[in-house]
């Protein structure tokens, strides 16, 4: 057989029935609905990458904090203890010991 | 009063989705008609369409205007269709057992007399369909730009996005990947 004029007939064929340009009814406006439905669904996943992006830097801060903290040399010298010294004053009435009249 | 193509596609881009739709309705014959140069069944013909226009309003940004927007949503229909084609490969390996009866009365038609077989008639539009499918996708694409649609090398180029030596490549490839398909269909059926 004769595969070159095969092909060459076959082709031919395909050339000589172009395809359907059927288009299904109201197809545009499916297309129309979808991309509204789409764009609609696109500002929740905009908010929700929103809402984890925040509680993601809110973590990356508490870590580092932490990390700060932890690696922070401790004073064992308390008179620099600016904490301790408020402290002190806050409760120094308090910490007053009861007097006899 | 009716508004451009331009006007259309600036409102869409200024964010009034609704002038989408006329653009849709103006082009959707011609990408259904590309859809099924690709794809046999409806369901998928209809998926590939809504997967070019849903394509089409996302990439609107890099539509410049320099080429018709005709040639742009083509462009973009031909390569939805090639992903089409290489995500949907099972029937290649498959014999030629299955081919109808017109089908085999017309290849025995063009083995006694090559001229007597019709190049309109059904049965030969089955069988190209039918070795087309069994092509692998980047042939079926140059033998369908090329020699179905008889586009040249240089607008197959740029449709496709593959240079111009490659296409040649790949177009010589796809003839002898034609011709051992058309063998093993002649092999199938007289030997």
């Amino acid at each position: 057989m004769n595969l070159a004029e095969l092909q060459k007939k076959l082709l031919a064929a395909a050339r000589s029935n172009p395809p359907d340009e059927h288009v299904p009814y109201a197809f545009e406006k499916r297309i129309t609905a979808i991309i509204a439905a789409r764009s609609a669904a696109d500002h929740w996943v905009a908010w929700t990458r929103g809402w984890w992006r925040a509680a993601a830097s809110c973590v990356a801060v508490a870590v580092a904090c932490g990390v700060f903290s932890l690696f922070t040399p401790v004073t064992t010298d308390n008179s620099n203890d600016l904490s301790q010294d408020f402290e002190n004053t806050l409760l120094a009435s308090v910490d007053q010991p009861d007097v006899a009249p | 009063m009716e508004r451009s193509e331009a006007e259309l596609i600036a409102a869409v881009l200024k964010g009034d989705r609704a002038s989408f739709e006329p653009l849709v309705a103006k082009y959707s014959p011609r990408v259904f008609a590309t859809a099924r140069r690709y794809a046999r069944r409806e369901s998928e013909i209809e998926d590939i369409c809504q997967e070019v226009w849903l394509k089409a309003f996302d990439k609107l940004k890099s539509f410049r205007g320099e080429a018709p927007f005709e040639h742009w949503l083509m462009r973009l229909a031909v390569r939805t269709c090639y992903d089409f084609l290489r995500g949907h490969q099972r029937n290649r390996e498959s014999s030629f057992s299955e081919i109808s009866e017109p089908e085999e009365d017309w290849l025995d038609r063009f083995v006694v007399d090559p001229g007597s077989a019709a190049e309109d008639a059904e049965a030969a539009k089955l069988l190209i369909d039918r070795v087309l499918e069994k092509l692998s996708p980047a042939a079926r694409l140059v033998i369908q730009l090329l020699e179905i649609e008889d586009r040249s090398v240089k607008e197959i180029a740029e449709i496709t996005g593959w240079s111009v030596p490659l296409v040649k490549v790949r177009a010589f490839r796809a003839r002898g990947e034609m011709r051992k398909i058309l063998s093993r269909l002649t092999q199938d059926k007289y030997l």
